[in-house]
């Protein structure tokens, strides 16, 4: 177990190397000049390349990649070219509202999934199994940014509910958690609906039945348990979703957190919150799929770590 | 639990039947497929066709496109989806749209699925250095946030319709190479390959002769569900003005353009958006009984 975690540790660390070197390249062949962007349209030539070479950009790429990665190893993200602020301090002031997202997320998408997939799986071969299947296909099929834009027009202008946009009180987070969560959901129903058949053709639910136990006893008691588990620990492989989808939904709902960053610092070529922001998306996501990893061989004792 | 266990064929009869009847038969049986393949001719037609369906040019702006106060028009009447800020009519822009979504739609996923297979099969089959480096390598893509890297590639690409196209390619094949890399390094432990080898077989002879026949409904099936994954991120990558650039039409880049009025004229942000919706959503939809016919260990999982 130890040598396991160990051995995925070093992986971890080899593939955030590599994720960085292949961003740290993208941001290098940008077209856009970060430094023009900073010294404005009116700055003279002289001025120009004088922050070029205080942002050290007028070194070749290996230097500044070099200088880059010895700054990670001393937990420093760099400074962002436009406020002049640290990175990470950036990235630390926005996780918040980025990780409260997430969880409302996590529980839209485990309530509607799950409930969605025991239902089909308990009415499995009936209208309303095809019903429910269909729905998670449009969960699957919506795009983000659609749902928001139509969820804020019907609960925040028509109906006003909820407030159009922003951050602060619970009413804030409502619908965009739903938003990022349909897509999860849709995922979660599916999995749930197969976890669900799959227990139920199991000897010890024939046993439950035949000890002539109460149909809501062996759901809930005996099955309902035991398909649930494996369906939870994809939680931790869901992280890569969400690191996309908060681009998208921060965006369109004004959400203050490190996906609104991203996407500010992408439009106006601030290279250092994006490399930033991506690594720690990134770091987010190799995390979760060994979290992922780690938690099916405690459900289920017979997946063996190699 | 009185789930009759007669309602679902069992694996080997539906495999039968499905032999006699033909793929394309089976997909015609199954009334969530019949609606995918609806959607899906009904967008083509509309994305052929849509110089003699629409009733305007695309970037037509119309005298009468808006109103007095300089609004859009609500659907109805000349316009029956209404006009956007510029006073163009929407459906015209949607059916031009269409060709947007599914020129990329095909070609990217087309990309992205040679290089998934290209991947996939070097890796299983010869394992190994060059196995290990490329399934390394697709772990370290697997890390990588897709939106953020697809931003990244389409800011430094400066996109047009292509490198949109090609930008989606180089995001989305990791899923296809882990599937069929999974699938072709347990074929090629088979004993059937080993005979084929011990035979005196070539690799070539191995590779298309008997893996790349077996991939064939792994293939199949990933192309199409990635269809639908292919247009969501059109619409998406357009919908951020990072994708396919206005004055062309892309269901993404209409309600991009028009999204600060949306309180105002909803409409344009729900027709384009139900078309992404129902694209994708044919797609998935054909995609699934296809899985569901051609691979019958996995019928009523998923």
């Amino acid at each position: 177990m130890v040598v396991y975690i160990a051995r995925r540790l070093v992986q971890a660390v080899l593939i955030l190397l590599g994720v960085s070197v292949i961003t740290f390249a993208l941001l290098y062949m940008l077209p856009a000049d970060p430094v023009r962007q900073i010294a404005g349209r009116s700055a003279t030539a002289q001025t120009v390349e004088n922050i070029r070479r205080e942002l050290g950009l007028d070194q070749p790429f290996l230097v500044q990649y070099g200088r880059y990665l010895l700054g990670i190893l001393h937990g420093d993200l760099g400074r962002s070219y436009l406020q002049r602020t640290e990175v990470s301090s950036l990235i630390a002031a926005r996780l918040p509202a980025s990780l409260l997202l997430m969880a409302g997320a996590i529980v839209c998408e485990l309530i509607l999934g799950l409930t969605m997939g025991l239902f089909a799986a308990l009415k499995r071969g009936t209208a309303t199994d095809q019903a429910l299947m269909v729905g998670s296909f449009i969960g699957v099929s919506a795009p983000q940014f659609v749902v928001g834009l139509l969820l804020l027009y019907l609960f925040a202008v028509r109906l006003g509910w909820f407030p159009i946009g922003g951050y602060g009180t619970f009413a804030h987070l409502v619908l965009p958690s739903i938003t990022l969560g349909i897509l999860g959901a849709g995922w979660y129903s599916r999995m749930m609906r197969s976890s669900m058949v799959d227990v139920m053709r199991q000897d010890f639910i024939r046993t439950a039945r035949a000890k002539g136990l109460a149909r809501s006893t062996i759901l809930f008691r005996h099955a309902l348990p035991n398909a649930i588990l494996p369906v939870i620990a994809m939680i931790g492989i869901d992280i890569g979703l969400f690191m996309s989808g908060i681009v998208v939904v921060e965006s369109v709902f004004g959400w203050p957190g490190i996906g609104q960053l991203a996407w500010q610092a992408i439009q106006r070529v601030d290279i250092p919150i994006i490399m930033g922001v991506t690594l720690v998306s990134a770091c987010a996501i190799v995390l979760g799929n060994l979290l992922a990893d780690l938690v099916s061989p405690l459900i289920d004792p017979r997946i063996k770590l190699q | 639990m009185s789930v009759p266990a007669a309602s679902e064929p069992s694996a080997p009869s539906a495999r039968k039947m499905a032999k006699r009847r033909g793929v394309g038969g089976e997909l015609l049986r199954r009334p969530l497929a019949l609606v995918g393949l609806f959607i899906i001719a009904v967008t083509v037609a509309g994305a052929v066709f849509a110089p003699y369906v629409a009733g305007y040019g695309p970037n037509e702006q119309l005298f009468d496109g808006l109103s007095l106060l300089g609004e859009p028009m609500a659907p109805g009447g000349a316009f029956p989806l209404g006009t956007d800020l510029l006073g163009r009519d929407l459906l015209t822009r949607i059916l031009y749209g269409a060709r947007t979504s599914l020129i990329i739609g095909i070609a990217a996923n087309g990309v992205a699925l040679a290089i998934g297979t290209l991947v996939g099969v070097t890796a299983g089959f010869y394992r190994g250095w060059i196995g290990t480096i490329l399934m390394r390598f697709t772990d370290l893509m697997m890390a990588f946030p897709a939106l953020l890297l697809a931003i990244c590639l389409a800011a430094v690409l400066s996109p047009s319709l292509w490198i949109v196209a090609l930008v989606i390619a180089l995001v989305n094949w990791v899923q296809t190479a882990r599937v069929v890399f999974t699938e072709t390094s347990s074929l090629s432990r088979r004993e059937f390959i080993d005979a084929e080898r011990a035979m005196g077989a070539s690799t070539g002879r191995i590779l298309f002769r008997h893996i790349l026949p077996h991939l064939l409904p792994t293939i199949i099936v990933w192309g199409t569900l990635g269809i639908s994954t292919t247009v969501l991120l059109e619409a998406t990558l357009s919908y951020l003005g990072v994708g396919v650039q206005p004055p062309t039409p892309s269901w993404g880049n209409i309600i991009f353009e028009n999204q600060t009025y949306f309180q105002a004229a909803p409409w344009l942000v729900f027709f384009p958006g139900i078309a992404i919706l129902a694209l994708a959503l044919a797609f998935n939809l054909v995609g699934d009984a296809l899985r569901d016919i051609l691979d019958p260990t996995q019928r009523g999982r998923f």
